[in-house]
């Protein structure tokens, strides 16, 4: 194995690499805030009275944890850009190209997967408030606004926080799926540098321990995270 | 939409099943055996054996399918030499033999996990209870231990399964003609990937979706203490309280 | 009402407009390649795009007087997302091929590569005879046939590899149906697969070929140089088909290159040898 392979600077692949983890970080940190937005709606959906809010949230985890990834990427790669130019000239008869950027498109592919999960476990997480919390704000007379802010956001998070972990590193490992139509992350350095040295093993290896040092760093911020969340609560 | 080519391509497609369901199956079965002895070590006393197992777990959870695939396939050519020294190459040379193995690693260390929630879901006194009774270990196993630890798992391990049915899709990526590889092939001819990735995609979701059912059925199946009585419960009169006469 | 809803539509069309339609930028023509497909188009260490058409592309830009932009984009949707605007143009080694000309247009081509196969230089294949050395397909005459049958000879029983969605792809499918197959995502994996032994010879462009021919002595190539027919008619810019203006210039660019000698010598500078049209 050849090291020299990985310097830094023109002739080496190292800051390539650097540059390709800021971004399989970038993209994961984004989609994943962009899975608690879809988590947190379709969570709602899925607690709701209503029927058909109901089934739509159903629809949507159904579909997102029922199709592989790597087609929810294809699809909206080149799927998305057709459907949004049809509405673009249907309604306002603009025909030029609507750009979707590579990271956007990428943040929604991922962020709509890691989102199906994310709902599941905001879901759990509401449903373990005990119902008397709630019955007990309303009856001290807090509005709708200050039961989400000070009972249920608080609560869930603290219940929420392991299997939000969990989606972290899902929307973290589903990032190299973007290599595949092109973003230049960890994995798409790992192959571009493997097709230009014939080193495939040393690339590769490279992207799967930069992709193990990550997991790690955002483990241990998520155990800071849940011991936070924990303070105010007395364990044995 | 150009349903002609959705009819066109979804027999060819439909072609790809067998792959994704002899890779995802093969490689199911594979795991699970694997999985348990590395739960079991998982829960072992021994500390080094203890650190091994959750050491091989947590790379495997931590690190993409897509690098481990490569590094499999691609990475293994780089030691050909090596590797046809020790008589291993004829079956790193397969790319069916790269997928399965990285496959199988991968869902080994899931459901390690899964068997080892499932264990510790019995509570000790069940144990303590059928020692007490004098019943011998494996017994214990066969008719206490297993039967609680597999409806514990049993929901985790279906999302295996089908979290394996959709990682089956990137087997395609190092020349296995699946589902997912068959929709390339047509769209390179067509240019129409819209349609093309949607049928896929619905094949992929029926295939789930018979998951889904299949692990609902054998959950039915084994908790039949747990069935609610769907019968009309017998209307039960109450006797109205006689009317003290006026 | 109406007025209020003509409004909000508009507003919506302007904003849909500034965020995203980078193809509002009339003068720039945004041109898409692979990035791994040496020595047209590949990476250097520093990350930087390069190679014959990178500086082609931008040689012809400055005889378009046009302001371009190079897209990194994969093999695998390049020609969709021309279809969807997403750029102008596609310079990636593409070739004129009839199949695609149903969705997109090319211009004149301005490099014809021949295709043959290329094997690890300790294989038995070495050394293979072939009766012609170079070979038109298109109309393919008896004794083209008979040299085509006896390289399929050869190769019974055996696995070539091939870059999904190619020309090569398709005279494999076409011509030797009976050859077992396997296609890449990209060339160099397929030349990594080669040197792995995991396929026995692999079929692609000289051109492609030549710089690994250069490096090592591992690789060699056997067989006859098969242009024309599904192997297309050259390399070209791919166009959008209703792009016809577009078109005329690129004709009109590459025309001046040919004319003044400047593509031949850049064709020799990076291919090793003049692979450009002489009119």
């Amino acid at each position: 194995m050849e090291l020299s392979y990985l310097g830094w600077g023109d002739a080496g692949w190292g800051d390539e690499f650097a540059r390709g983890a800021l971004m399989t970080f970038a993209v994961a940190t984004c989609a994943f805030l962009l899975s608690l937005v879809f988590g947190t709606i379709f969570a709602a959906f899925k607690l709701s009275s209503n029927l058909l809010l109901r089934a739509v949230a159903d629809v949507y985890t159904t579909i997102l944890r029922g199709i592989p990834e790597l087609l929810v990427i294809y699809l909206i790669f080149f799927g998305g850009g057709q459907l949004l130019q049809t509405i673009a000239l249907g309604l306002f008869g603009y025909d030029g190209y609507i750009d979707l950027p590579v990271f956007g498109v990428g943040t929604l592919c991922i962020g709509l997967s890691a989102g199906a999960y994310s709902t599941e476990v905001i879901r759990g997480a509401v449903l373990a408030i005990p119902r008397g919390q709630i019955e007990a704000a309303r009856a001290i007379g807090m509005n709708q606004g200050q039961r989400f802010w000070r009972i249920l956001v608080p609560q869930s998070a603290r219940y929420a926080l392991p299997g939000l972990g969990n989606v972290w590193q899902f929307a973290l490992k589903d990032t190299s799926l973007i290599s595949i139509v092109g973003l230049v992350e960890i994995m798409r350095t790992a192959a571009l540098g493997s097709g230009s040295t014939k080193q495939p093993f040393t690339f590769f290896i490279t992207a799967f321990l930069i992709f193990l040092v990550l997991a790690w760093l955002s483990q241990r911020v998520f155990l800071r995270a849940e011991a936070w969340a924990n303070r105010g609560v007395r364990s044995a | 939409m150009d349903f002609e080519l959705i009819a066109e391509s979804l027999p060819r497609l439909a072609e790809g099943i067998d792959e994704t369901l002899l890779l995802a199956g093969s490689s199911l079965v594979i795991g699970f055996v694997l999985a348990v002895p590395i739960a079991l070590l998982n829960l072992s006393n021994n500390g080094t054996v203890r650190t091994l197992s959750s050491g091989y777990v947590y790379i495997f959870r931590s690190t993409p399918l897509l690098v481990q695939i490569f590094l499999i396939y691609y990475g293994s050519g780089q030691f050909r030499a090596e590797l046809q020294a020790v008589g291993l190459w004829f079956l790193f040379r397969e790319s069916w033999f790269c997928a399965i193995l990285a496959l199988t690693l991968n869902t080994a260390a899931y459901t390690s996990q899964i068997i080892r929630g499932g264990l510790q879901s019995v509570p000790w006194g069940q144990i303590e209870a059928a020692r007490s009774i004098g019943m011998p270990g494996f017994m214990a196993f066969r008719r206490l231990i297993f039967p609680i630890a597999i409806r514990q798992a049993l929901p985790a391990y279906g999302n295996e399964i089908i979290l394996m049915v959709k990682s089956t899709s990137l087997a395609s990526t190092i020349t296995i003609l699946e589902i997912t590889a068959i929709a390339k092939k047509i769209i390179s001819a067509t240019y129409q990937p819209v349609e093309v990735f949607l049928i896929a995609g619905a094949i992929y979701l029926s295939l789930n979706f018979i998951v889904t059912r299949a692990i609902m059925l054998v959950e039915f199946w084994l908790t039949p203490h747990l069935r609610v009585d769907r019968r009309i419960p017998p209307v039960v009169r109450r006797t109205p309280a006689p009317v003290p006469a006026p | 009402m109406v007025a209020v809803m003509t409004r909000i539509g508009v507003a919506a069309a302007v904003a849909v407009a500034g965020l995203w339609a980078a193809g509002a930028q009339a003068d720039t023509i945004r041109i898409a390649t692979e990035g791994a497909y040496k020595p047209y188009n590949f990476k250097d260490a520093a990350g930087n795009l390069v190679g014959f058409e990178i500086d082609l592309a931008a040689e012809l830009c400055t005889r378009m007087e046009a302001e371009c932009e190079i897209v990194e984009q994969a093999w695998d949707g390049i020609i969709p997302s021309l279809i969807a605007k997403k750029y102008d143009a596609i310079m990636a080694g593409m070739s004129i091929k009839a199949s695609r000309e149903e969705v997109i247009s090319f211009s004149r081509y301005y490099v014809n590569t021949p295709i043959t196969f290329a094997v690890l230089s300790d294989s038995a294949l070495v050394g293979t005879e072939s009766a012609m050395e170079a070979i038109t397909l298109g109309e393919v005459s008896a004794e083209e046939q008979a040299v085509i049958d006896a390289m399929k000879g050869v190769l019974n029983g055996l696995t070539v590899g091939v870059q999904t969605s190619t020309t090569h792809e398709a005279f494999m499918t076409e011509f030797m149906p009976e050859i077992d197959l396997k296609s890449y995502d990209t060339m160099d994996n397929m030349i990594l697969d080669l040197e792995a032994g995991r396929i026995d010879a692999g079929y692609t462009s000289m051109t492609y070929l030549r710089p690994i021919l250069e490096q090592g002595d591992d690789i060699a190539v056997i067989g006859p140089k098969m242009t024309g027919g599904p192997l297309g008619r050259g390399v070209a810019v791919g166009l959008r088909q209703e792009d016809t203006e577009l078109r005329d210039r690129f004709n009109a660019a590459i025309d001046t290159m040919i004319a003044d000698g400047t593509l031949s010598a850049m064709a020799t500078e990076w291919f090793g040898t003049d692979i450009s049209p002489t009119e």
